[in-house]
């Protein structure tokens, strides 16, 4: 009995702990951006691997998203007549929830791993030690440039994601399915709004970007300087960026459009 | 690894087309492009009974969208609701005269405030109420007087 309360208590300490070091690194990394804005080039170059190498599966994924939406919604609103409200459906789902939500989770599949094996690998050949050794903080050099870079990266990915499935849905509804084209715009047009639907789907994306990033490189630079150790930080980046996007998504959600 | 130049040149063109697909969203799937809400002038009706009117319902003119409904409100002395109606400024020459009555798009559609113009020289400007107002129709109100009127006539 007393031992399953210790290990409940051990659990606990060691969760919090790691929570702690989690709000500490993002104190140091906050305090190194301001370096990375004088090396610009560094910025760049994990923009390039952050960034532009998840376009493919951003694009792809988004297109076929909006195809499948576009033939749910038909199907669905055809029933009842309805299917100049195809654009409605496709537009406000995917700018709402799944532009932001889909892309984070593909975004943490992708490039939040990879931030965290490199890293993590970093650690475990011991080149962040290295660059200590040489009075090169590692923190300022190799982890606020990341961060940085998904910080950036996720809102556009997720804008690009959300832009290509709308014309997904336009090429399934309008070209596949005969909806009428100035229907499917104007009716958009009507029932979306700039500021409450578009700008808070990019605030969603601006969360997410800061969470995963920050649970990437966090996990990278926390992890057991081992092989395995390496591979379990891999696996925790994507199980725990992927929760708290869904987690974050349902508060962020519940503040813009619940009326809570 | 690529060289540095080409990778600047390729990330510059991924931030373009985050903007350039930021700028679709804005121009395209919003309203962004049809109807801003600034450099209106507002107006005021009174109506019994709004029905499904909602705050962002449109108003219109002849079926144009001229503008929304920017409030709605209770008047606790007349129990009469007062809409707040934000009209765009490029349409400031409705008569002091028109009447505001609430529609329905369609069987089940959305309820809309139709503006209708009419004979007077002056214009509605900023703070300026509609006098000549028709409530919303309410279905069961209507089927209830239908059925009443069925009721009556059989008894002929």
């Amino acid at each position: 009995m007393v031992d399953i309360i210790q290990g409940l208590g051990r659990w606990g300490l060691r969760v919090f702990a790691r929570l702690g070091r989690g709000h500490i690194f993002l104190v140091h990394i906050l305090a190194g951006i301001p370096s990375v804005l004088v090396r610009f080039g560094l910025l760049v170059q994990q923009m390039f691997s952050v960034g532009v190498l998840s376009l493919l599966i951003i694009v792809v994924s988004g297109l076929f998203v909006g195809m499948v939406l576009g033939l749910q919604g038909y199907n669905t609103l055809v029933d009842f007549g309805a299917e100049e409200s195809l654009g409605v459906v496709v537009a406000l789902s995917l700018v709402r929830e799944l532009g932001p939500v889909v892309a984070a989770l593909l975004f943490a599949g992708r490039a939040g791993s990879a931030l965290t094996a490199e890293i993590g690998l970093m650690k475990s050949t011991e080149q962040l030690s290295g660059m200590e050794m040489m009075a090169v903080d590692p923190v300022k050099r190799v982890i606020a440039p990341r961060f940085l870079a998904g910080f950036f990266s996720l809102p556009l990915l997720a804008t690009i994601f959300t832009a290509v499935g709308v014309l997904g849905g336009f090429f399934v509804g309008v070209g596949l399915l005969g909806v009428d084209d100035g229907a499917f715009w104007s009716q958009i047009q009507a029932k979306v709004d700039f500021y409450e639907d578009i700008m808070n789907g990019v605030i969603k994306s601006i969360v997410f970007g800061f969470v995963v990033t920050w649970i990437a490189v966090f996990e990278g630079y926390d992890a057991v300087p081992t092989s395995e150790g390496v591979s379990r930080a891999t696996t925790r980046t994507v199980v725990h960026s992927s929760l708290a996007v869904l987690g974050l998504d349902f508060v962020l959600t519940a503040l813009m459009f619940g009326n809570i | 690894m690529h060289n540095s130049k080409t990778v600047e040149i390729i990330v510059g063109l991924f931030v373009a087309f985050g903007m350039a697909a930021l700028f679709m969203l804005a121009m395209k799937v919003s309203n962004l492009s049809t109807f801003s809400d600034e450099g209106g002038f507002e107006v005021k009706a009174r109506f019994e009974n709004i029905g499904g009117l909602k705050v962002r319902s449109p108003v219109t003119v002849a079926g144009v969208r001229v503008g929304r409904v920017a409030d709605i409100t209770f008047d606790n002395n007349t129990y009469e609701a007062v809409v707040t109606m934000s009209i765009a400024s490029d349409y400031s020459t409705l008569p002091t005269d028109s009447s505001a009555s609430i529609f329905t798009a369609g069987l089940l559609g959305e309820q809309y405030v139709a503006l209708e113009p009419g004979g007077e020289e002056k214009y509605l400007k900023q703070g300026s109420e509609v006098r000549l107002t028709q409530s919303a129709i309410v279905l069961e109100q209507v089927i209830g007087q239908f059925l009443y009127s069925q009721a009556e006539g059989g008894d002929k």
